[in-house]
């Protein structure tokens, strides 16, 4: 059997959940006896495909093509099923990232495969793969598996831990798939990413606000405090719709799901639909007026007092601890 | 321009979810049920394309009676009409796919809109895979988007940024939240949404590819330790998350 462990690499550089693909593949091929190997897709890529080594995997396959400088739906998912095809791997691994997210269910179609998405453990059970994944944005932990033949998954960011990179070199074979315009039909023109703070769903720290920072000049408080920490800032469904801050940082059932190891809720009650969204993050810490708000009953550390007050020395503190 | 809307029918946001007995379903009994917001997001968009290219909105919903309910809020949004694709049991989301597959052959529109996942059962597959069963160009999370020359420019999201991407029509698009604000209801659209037509439709579907085995709650976390009331605090916080739980 065959695993393949979809590596993604954006401008060049291996995304961190490239790693956590990649041993999440190894540990799983342990318990199947399977064979691993890595897919790198992209412009320059043969270089760094190597690097994946140091994770575990021996075997690495590049597409690299300069028509490949950007991510494409149509062109990657014939990459991936052609390559899947000819290996014949009947298990494959993505990130459940921006990319993993809209590649992989269009590559279970070609294979005729089922798809567990955005999955947060696997285990192997009579021989079966069973999936673990949070539905109802994590109110409810759903067991599940795939009845196909040939199985997708894709993993949730920031919960597969990564292996530490050993600094072997996997072996890289170069492929040669044949694309033609019709590949391409919808075509990235241009990729804007901003070199500031982390994501939310990539973030190892979250500094996150809601109603009870008051206006959305106070969120420079949460920002400060975000950026000594190298913490991406989120902001609760209430912060959002009352216009303070964008829609991108929204953290609950409407926004997105996150797992970091420190989330700091700054003024945040904890409505359900936002504890929902954040409750698998590893340390919880809570700020609030509210002594009774629900923040504090999934909180591994509170203050109960007022946000604004609290965070400029919070963040002057860290300062210290950190040498900054 | 024809433009299809695919709506889901989900509890509400503030619902708390039961397990039901069998230890694999969802105990429905009692919740509140709403137009997923995703797919809300969806619909306002079909209906500013329409106001502005002329055309029709058709909402899709697929699963049991209940979802009526559902496209009714779509149709009193401004949707010309609506469509059930009738299943009685819960499907994955192959199974959906598959449905909405044949619905879409046989009416062949320019624009097919979805919200980015249902806010049930997440998966956020459903787009995608239909759009691979149809061999249609798809973009997902789509936070922007402009007409051109016969072309869609979308930009979707990207972890800390976004992906600008042209495409000719037809096609599959999933919306994110920032594309545009939904409209409520006007007293008017809601009136007249009662005598718009709700067309049923049943087609032969496959087996699921994808199984629940079980259900269950996530772990509970104990409330953890107060540390203070006021600013005094911040010093014994910070050495706890440095020395107990080594976080910074």
């Amino acid at each position: 059997m065959k695993i393949l462990a979809f590596a993604e690499q954006r401008e060049g550089k291996f995304k961190k959940t490239a790693y956590e693909v990649v041993t999440a593949a190894i540990e799983l091929s342990n318990q199947l006896g399977a064979e691993v190997f890595a897919l790198v897709i992209g412009k320059n890529v043969s270089g760094i495909a190597s690097d994946i080594g140091g994770f575990g995997v021996n075997r690495v396959i590049a597409v690299d093509r300069d028509d490949l400088e950007y991510y494409s739906t149509t062109a990657y998912t014939k990459i991936v099923a052609e390559i899947a095809s000819r290996e014949k791997a009947e298990v494959l691994l993505f990130a459940a990232s921006q990319m993993g997210k809209d590649l992989a269910p269009r590559v279970a179609i070609k294979l005729d495969a089922g798809l567990a998405s955005d999955c947060t453990a696997l285990k192997v059970e009579n021989g079966n793969i069973v999936a673990t994944r949070p539905i109802f944005a994590g109110k409810i932990i759903s067991d599940v598996i795939i009845k196909s033949n040939i199985k997708v998954f894709t993993l949730r960011p920031n919960v597969f831990t990564a292996g530490s990179n050993n600094g072997q070199k996997a072996q890289v074979e170069n492929v040669t798939i044949n694309l033609s315009e019709g590949d391409f039909i919808a075509r990235v023109v241009e990729t804007k990413v901003g070199v500031g703070r982390p994501d939310v769903t990539e973030a190892s720290i979250i500094v996150s606000g809601g109603r009870g920072m008051k206006a959305p000049e106070n969120f420079k408080l949460i920002e400060e405090l975000a950026d000594v920490l190298g913490a991406g800032v989120g902001a609760s469904r209430a912060a959002v719709d009352a216009g303070w801050r964008p829609h991108d940082e929204q953290v609950g059932q409407t926004g997105k799901t996150v797992s970091p190891n420190l989330y700091i809720a700054c003024g945040i009650s904890g409505a359900i639909q936002h504890l929902a969204g954040m409750s698998s993050s590893k340390c919880i810490v809570a700020i609030n007026k509210d002594k009774d708000a629900p923040i504090f009953q999934i909180a591994d550390y509170g203050i109960v007092g007022d946000a604004l007050e609290i965070l400029p020395e919070l963040t002057k503190e860290i300062k210290m601890i950190l040498g900054k | 321009m024809k433009i299809v809307t695919c709506v889901n029918h989900v509890p509400d946001t503030e619902a708390k979810i039961k397990i039901a007995s069998d230890g694999k379903s969802v105990d429905t009994s009692g919740l509140n049920f709403i137009l997923s917001p995703y797919d809300e997001i969806a619909v306002e968009q079909g209906l500013r394309l329409k106001e502005k290219f002329g055309g029709e909105v058709v909402a899709v919903s697929v699963g049991p009676d209940a979802n009526k309910e559902t496209l009714r809020k779509a149709l009193a949004m401004g949707a010309d009409k609506a469509v059930l694709i009738k299943t009685n049991n819960l499907c994955d989301s192959f199974v959906v796919a598959e449905a909405l597959k044949n619905y879409l052959k046989e009416i062949n529109p320019d624009i097919v809109l979805f919200g980015k996942q249902s806010i049930d059962y997440d998966n956020a597959q459903v787009p995608s895979l239909v759009a691979e069963m149809l061999n249609l160009p798809s973009v997902t999370t789509v936070v922007k988007m402009d007409f051109e020359n016969n072309q869609i420019i979308c930009e979707r999201e990207i972890e800390g940024g976004h992906e600008k991407v042209v495409s000719q029509l037809p096609i599959i698009i999933s919306v994110q939240k920032g594309l545009c604000e939904p409209r409520y209801p006007t007293l008017k659209g809601i009136m007249a949404s009662k005598s718009k037509p709700i067309e049923e439709k049943n087609y032969n579907l496959p087996e699921h590819k994808v199984e629940i085995v079980a259900l269950r709650l996530p772990p509970s976390k104990s409330a953890g330790k107060i540390v203070g009331t006021d600013v005094s605090a911040v010093k014994e916080l910070v050495r706890l998350l440095h020395e107990e739980a080594k976080v910074i």
